[in-house]
């Protein structure tokens, strides 16, 4: 109802119900008896935000010294002991030099094929504190009190040389921290890409006939990388204008020299090898992502101890053998299936 | 061109006497395959056995209603699955699964297909106790279940959703196959919800202080995202709906945000929270990830835009053409910034460039299908398409984008995608300058 309507009914004032009735109108809530107001108690159990500025950072404090035992007991089997593995996830630590710290900017992040390290990326202490308390540990987020994640932020922060082993970080000291981060300045927001109409940083000419010069190929998928993504084969319809190739090397040389994967299992170690997803790195003949198995068969055929010693190197994964790549780890298999694997693929000629 | 293209054999393959043989024999050209397919010629002298010899579901009784309540793609429809990338990531609750792209048709994603990604394992929740808490600087703090979410006025509206990483294993050098890695962390759905305006203006937001909404994941993670309230006010959705039925686990059941034209981490799933706020809030996917990485160190923060990008799907890498002659080029081309205007399809390496025809609908934010004729004549063939949207702008060539961001950005790839067709029929993955 408008103002005129209600200006009228004030002049006309026909019965004081007519006049109450639109005066509640004028007021009518939105959406009624839709939703309810949030209990003091509701927002603050999932208001757990810590901002850029440190908005929302509860009291509390944590020593480095805790934060290691803490780091022990919770954090290495993902990061390693001192935040350094690359087993799991990208390392938490490394990559960092005293000036970083003093310039706010991280110098090898302008360098080509360095490894970024969370601690080389981080620009905001609250990040850190923020994220550990909403998600960590992995298996079990949200368990960790406010002092607990002091600690392991302190931690964390020792490891990257931030801050000294006597450290106890807390909610008074956090924006101290802050302005030792080593790569405080290294954020900008000067681009068009936050919003959807924002100014684009590349532009291109839409040419129709003759553009420049003849094509060139810059890079190709390397011949040893064909079965990186498993059998192509399985992963295309079987009708339509076009068929998936074959691993070996062109639709015909793959025909005369069929590899493993394209033909049909029927060896119980080769079925259980595809299932357990072996065959997602490793080929037979062909080094994939991880070694063929062929390779492996050579190095440990004059080994005696070589069955058990690859049957656990299955189950608990491992790294540095056949280059940086980790194997991840297979703890479910059984035993006698990782022997009936580990034997086949010794075997292979 | 002919002599610039290195192809790998040179050689034209004899062009299949019909498809199915050809595919027996692209698989194991054994000397009994090949005394097969003799016998097979001789058979076929009084036609096809697949019409002269009638087949049991021609003859036998079939199948009876409901006989599955909630039906299932056909069984020689199992090929196209999402799939993780080998070596990618090592931990299955914190990767993705890509969409196979080389077998979908039109722009709508199959909800089973849509790629996934999650940052710390999905959960199906249980939607009678999932609650949405919007608070911050807002008149009052409110609750809503799902029932409440539901009475509200609703909208369905299709939009893409895509990975601010996707394409980004390709931005150094080629590094993955098929269309299923270099592209397929995109999808496309209708999804239904309530715009975000309407809860914001139910709870008195203050848009004009509050320029910044935080989006909360359920979930372990409990992924946080900030949105530019210009963007929340426009069109953004908080959305319960995917094409007819309910959000799947994976997508966010039962509520996620949709925030059209912006990377897919910022579309929260397992939606708990919005809170108004002054400032954006630099959460751990606005600091540490989902920021790209320029040439001279710096980290650019909330590159959020999916920029125009297209895709041919058909024919693709690790595909292989039957035989010379007549092909429907199709693909995929999509803007964060509104609607696909114009797609252009080569088959010469970027020289010369065709027009393709847009099918309907082309829609803002969503995926527009392009379609184009070619005759194949046996010779190498490198195939691009390029979109260009209704702001003007071109989705540029690789060499382009690089001069600008250099190779380490891992997000925001959109550059020209190159097929090589050698002359045997196979097509593959290449960059091209």
């Amino acid at each position: 109802m408008s103002r005129l309507n209600n200006a009228r009914a004030l002049v006309f004032a026909f019965a004081a119900g007519i006049c109450m009735q639109a005066a509640a109108q004028t007021t009518k809530p939105l959406y009624p008896g839709v939703g309810r107001a949030a209990t003091p108690a509701e927002v603050a159990a999932w208001d757990i935000d810590v901002r850029g500025d440190l908005m929302g950072l509860p009291p509390g404090s944590g020593s480095v010294a805790k934060g290691e035992a803490l780091w022990e007991a919770k954090c290495t089997s993902c990061h390693g002991s001192f935040g350094e593995s690359n087993q799991m996830f990208p390392p938490l630590i490394g990559g960092i030099t005293p000036e970083d710290i003093k310039n706010g900017r991280v110098a090898a992040l302008a360098k080509a094929g360095e490894q970024r390290s969370t601690v080389m990326k981080l620009s905001r202490i609250s990040t850190l504190w923020d994220y550990i308390n909403r998600a960590m540990p992995w298996n079990a987020p949200k368990s960790l009190s406010a002092d607990e994640v002091y600690a392991l932020t302190a931690y964390l922060l020792n490891q990257g040389n931030i801050v000294p082993e006597s450290f106890v970080l807390s909610d008074k000291n956090m924006a101290e921290v802050q302005a030792r981060l080593p790569n405080r300045n290294g954020l900008t927001r000067n681009h068009g890409l936050w919003d959807t109409r924002g100014r684009p940083d590349v532009n291109a000419k839409a040419c129709m006939k003759n553009c420049g010069p003849e094509p060139r190929i810059t890079s190709k998928l390397p011949d040893h990388a064909r079965g990186s993504h498993g059998d192509l084969a399985e992963q295309n319809r079987l009708i339509g204008p076009v068929r998936a190739v074959g691993l070996g090397g062109s639709a015909t040389v793959s025909a005369a020299a069929p590899v493993m994967a394209a033909t049909a299992s029927t060896d119980p170690a080769q079925v259980l090898a595809e299932k357990s997803g072996c065959m997602a790195c490793h080929n037979a003949k062909q080094r994939v992502i991880g070694p063929a198995f062929a390779e492996i068969a050579t190095k440990y055929r004059a080994d005696s101890g070589a069955e058990v010693k690859l049957m656990t190197k299955v189950k608990s994964g491992g790294q540095g053998v056949w280059g940086n790549v980790p194997m991840p780890p297979f703890a479910n298999l059984q035993d006698q299936d990782l022997r009936t694997l580990v034997r086949w693929i010794l075997k292979t000629e | 061109m002919k002599n610039k293209v290195s192809i790998q054999s040179g050689q034209v393959r004899p062009a299949p006497e019909d498809r199915r043989g050809f595919l027996k024999k692209s698989l194991s050209l054994t000397g009994g395959a090949v005394a097969a397919l003799a016998g097979a010629s001789a058979a076929r002298a009084q036609g096809d056995p697949a019409i002269l010899k009638l087949p049991p579901h021609s003859t036998g009784l079939g199948q009876p209603v409901a006989a599955r309540g909630y039906g299932m793609p056909s069984e020689f429809e199992k090929n196209l699955q999402r799939r993780e990338s080998p070596g990618l990531t090592r931990a299955a609750q914190s990767s993705v699964a890509f969409a196979p792209l080389q077998g979908l048709f039109g722009i709508i994603t199959p909800n089973g297909l849509h790629f996934e990604r999650h940052h710390q394992g999905w959960w199906d929740i249980d939607p009678r106790q999932h609650r949405l808490m919007i608070h911050g600087l807002v008149r009052e703090s409110r609750i809503y279940t799902m029932d409440d979410l539901m009475r509200l006025p609703s909208v369905s509206r299709i939009h893409f959703i895509e990975c601010g990483a996707n394409t980004g294993m390709e931005w150094g050098n080629v590094a993955v196959p098929t269309v299923q890695y270099t592209h397929g962390m995109l999808s496309c759905c209708e999804f239904t919800g309530v715009p975000l305006s309407k809860l914001l203006e139910h709870c008195g937001a203050d848009t004009k202080k509050g320029r910044y909404v935080l989006a909360e994941g359920a979930d372990g993670s409990g992924l946080t995202r900030t949105i530019g309230m210009d963007r929340a006010l426009d069109d953004v959705i908080v959305a319960w709906g995917m094409n007819g039925e309910f959000l799947r686990p994976e997508n966010g059941y039962p509520l996620r945000l949709v925030v059209p034209g912006v990377q897919g981490v910022s579309w929260v799933k397992w939606l708990r929270r919005l809170e108004v706020g002054d400032k954006p809030w630099d959460t751990r996917e606005e600091t540490l990830h989902y920021i790209d990485l320029m040439p001279d160190g710096l980290h650019r923060q909330y590159s959020s835009v999916q920029e125009c990008k297209s895709v041919i799907t058909t024919p693709s890498g690790g595909q292989v053409l039957l035989n010379k002659g007549q092909y429907n080029v199709t693909g995929l081309a999509w803007s964060g910034r509104g609607r696909v205007r114009r797609v252009d399809v080569s088959f010469d390496g970027g020289r010369n460039w065709k027009e393709a025809r847009l099918e309907n609908p082309v829609l803002p934010k969503a995926l527009t299908r392009f379609n184009i004729d070619w005759v194949w004549n046996g010779g190498p063939a490198i195939l691009q398409s390029r979109a260009i949207d209704d702001t003007g702008y071109v989705q540029p060539k690789i060499a382009q984008l690089r001069a600008v961001r250099g190779t380490r950005s891992i997000y925001h790839n959109n550059a020209i995608q190159s097929w090589l067709v050698a002359a045997n029929g196979e097509v593959s993955n290449v960059q091209v300058e």
